[in-house]
């Protein structure tokens, strides 16, 4: 048997189904490497103890139906854990203990599974290296110094370290799809609507969206069945009649229609990253596939109303955290005093930043030249994908224009930051659902993705195409545990 | 376009973040570099396209007005960073 930690969550499940490791096993192994790999930096909180409770409980009276029984799973720490401190990696919810718990964690412990900790995450989920989260850096598995991506990147690294069989992160504008592929793992957006967002701590509401992330597809699949749900308590969750993902997987993909849009092939892409997505373009037609050339023309406008659009709702989303009703508060002269101390101190810089140019782009007399006009482009943007979609059943892109950058490269250069996300933020915009998956190394051996994009909630279509590739393009992470002594 | 240290000050004001000079000239830096980028949105026409203000095409379902949570006043009050009793406590507003 393998490593208990190097297990895919669906070798895990089976084993646990059929005996062979109890959970307390299971649990304690990934407890075990996750204490080892501390300099990951990958936890803000762990929850080991109350694992080991919670195993034991689950050995002494299993339930075997369940999708997660007994399976030990740390998530990104923006999703609000009862009793568990929740931070946002923010200093202003440093102290915040969530009386009540998010759907989709709640989704996941009601399918057995055991909370192993939260993890490590940009500020607010702002940030594509998770370089902003007030914790510190993390470190990338893949290579000392290394980014692990970003928002999510806490959940990226430990995943790819195997201090957790799967994990969930939330992606704004690619921070699940983009940490995937700098760690050669496996990430899904779902389609905005489809997992709740109620106790996530909000940053971008028309965009937030919720995931999971794994070591393969099948993983991805299983996990997404689990979170995706009808929630009355958000108000833009999607009633529709949700599948049964990791059941209905195939890789029968015969004459499935791909589009390759022109627009995604940037200025100063790297050969490497042309030659991957063409790789990809081959893959796919050896899965049966019929690749076809399609146009989105307004892709180019997508990150500048990315950055209206998310700091105003950002912006409006922050303006809870005051310093009165719960976190940091700092001391002031008088009430407005205390709230300005409060949000100077507790806030990190790229959050200030983005709540600045919220506020700016939603002041009187710069609302029509800002926020409108980029709600108007959004309309664009979304209208190029049902167009593509009247031909097309999905569209491959690369998930990211370049592989893993080093910790401290980009940080003071807030625009060349930004270029991270060029190719998974239309997906937010439009509200489609995207997968990243490991295809290739660079000559450095970092890891690269590809993105496939669906139409709005054919969640099932993506995956089946991931998971076909998935087999051709048969991936090896290389990880040295470089971080171990 | 520039935006000057004013208008980052009336920004910040607005923001409810506190920012000295130093910090101002920083953020007005950061600013302008970030509009700079965004103002390719100006190079395309958008008086005849509507504003696309949701992307979950849903209307928002009505349901009966019941009560479903009760006695949370311990766990709203609870994570509060200064309380007396049942109450926030924040610094003196009226004189």
């Amino acid at each position: 048997m393998t490593d208990i930690p190097k297990q895919t969550l669906s070798e895990l499940i089976n084993n646990i189904k059929t005996k062979k490791i109890s959970s307390e096993e299971a649990t304690k192994a990934f407890i075990d490497r996750s204490e080892k790999s501390r300099k990951l930096n990958a936890y803000i909180t762990d929850s080991f103890d109350r694992a080991i409770k919670k195993a034991k409980q689950f050995d002494q009276n299993p339930n075997f139906d369940l999708k997660l029984p007994g399976i030990p799973i740390a998530v990104k720490d923006l999703f609000c854990t009862k009793d568990i401190k929740t931070t946002a990696g923010s200093k202003i919810l440093n102290n915040f203990i969530p009386t009540y718990e998010s759907t989709v964690t709640q989704n996941i412990w009601n399918e057995g599974a055991i909370l192993l900790g939260k993890l490590n995450c940009d500020e607010f989920a702002m940030g594509s290296s998770n370089e902003t989260s007030y914790f510190g850096n993390v470190q990338s598995p893949i290579d000392e110094n290394l980014v692990p991506g970003g928002s999510s990147g806490g959940s990226a690294s430990a995943l790819a370290a195997n201090l957790t069989p799967v994990t969930i992160g939330t992606d704004t504008g690619g921070s699940i799809r983009q940490p995937a592929s700098f760690t050669g793992t496996v990430g899904l957006k779902p389609t905005y609507g489809s997992c709740s967002r109620y106790g996530i701590v909000a940053f971008a509401s028309s965009l937030d969206q919720a995931g999971p992330m794994s070591q393969n597809v099948k993983d991805c699949a299983i996990l997404n069945e689990v979170i995706s749900s009808y929630d009355e308590k958000d108000s833009t969750s999607v009633d529709f009649k949700r599948g049964k993902y990791s059941v209905e997987l195939s890789k029968n993909i015969k004459g499935k229609k791909i589009g390759i849009p022109k627009e995604y092939r940037v200025d100063g892409m790297p050969k490497e990253i042309e030659e991957l997505w063409q790789k990809g373009i081959n893959f796919a037609k050896d899965c049966g596939a019929e690749i076809i050339d399609i146009s989105l023309p307004h892709t180019t406008y997508a990150l500048p109303t990315y950055y209206i659009v998310a700091p105003a709702e950002a912006s409006s989303n922050l303006a809870r955290y005051d310093g009165v009703k719960y976190g940091f508060r700092s001391k002031g002269d008088n009430l407005i005093d205390m709230y300005e101390k409060t949000r100077s101190e507790g806030f990190g810089s790229e959050v200030q930043r983005r709540i600045m140019i919220g506020t700016y782009v939603l002041s009187s007399g710069y609302y029509d030249a800002y926020y409108l006009k980029a709600q108007k482009v959004r309309n664009l943007i979304k209208n190029d994908f049902d167009e593509a979609y009247k031909k097309v059943d999905a569209i491959l892109t690369p998930s990211t224009p370049s592989s893993a950058f080093k910790i401290g490269e980009k940080k003071d250069d807030p625009v060349s930051m930004y270029l991270n996300d060029i190719f998974t933020v239309p997906v937010n915009l439009a509200g489609l659902p995207g997968i990243s998956i490991p295809a290739g190394h660079d000559k450095k051996g970092y890891p690269l993705g590809l993105q496939i994009i669906g139409k709005a909630f054919d969640e099932q279509n993506i995956l089946n195409i991931a998971y076909s590739m998935e087999e051709k393009i048969n991936f090896k992470n290389k990880i040295a545990d470089w971080w171990i002594k | 376009m520039t935006i000057d240290l004013k208008t980052i000050k009336h920004i910040a004001k607005l923001s409810r973040i506190s920012v000295d000079d130093e910090k101002a000239k920083k953020l007005a830096g950061d600013l302008n570099s970030i509009f700079d980028f965004i103002e390719k949105l100006n190079e395309l026409k958008t008086d005849q396209i509507k504003p696309l203000t949701s992307i979950a095409e849903t209307s928002l379902k009505l349901r009966n007005d019941e009560i479903k949570s009760q006695n949370m006043r311990e766990e709203i009050i609870k994570n509060s960073p200064e309380k007396n009793e049942d109450y926030f406590v924040v610094p003196k507003v009226i004189e």
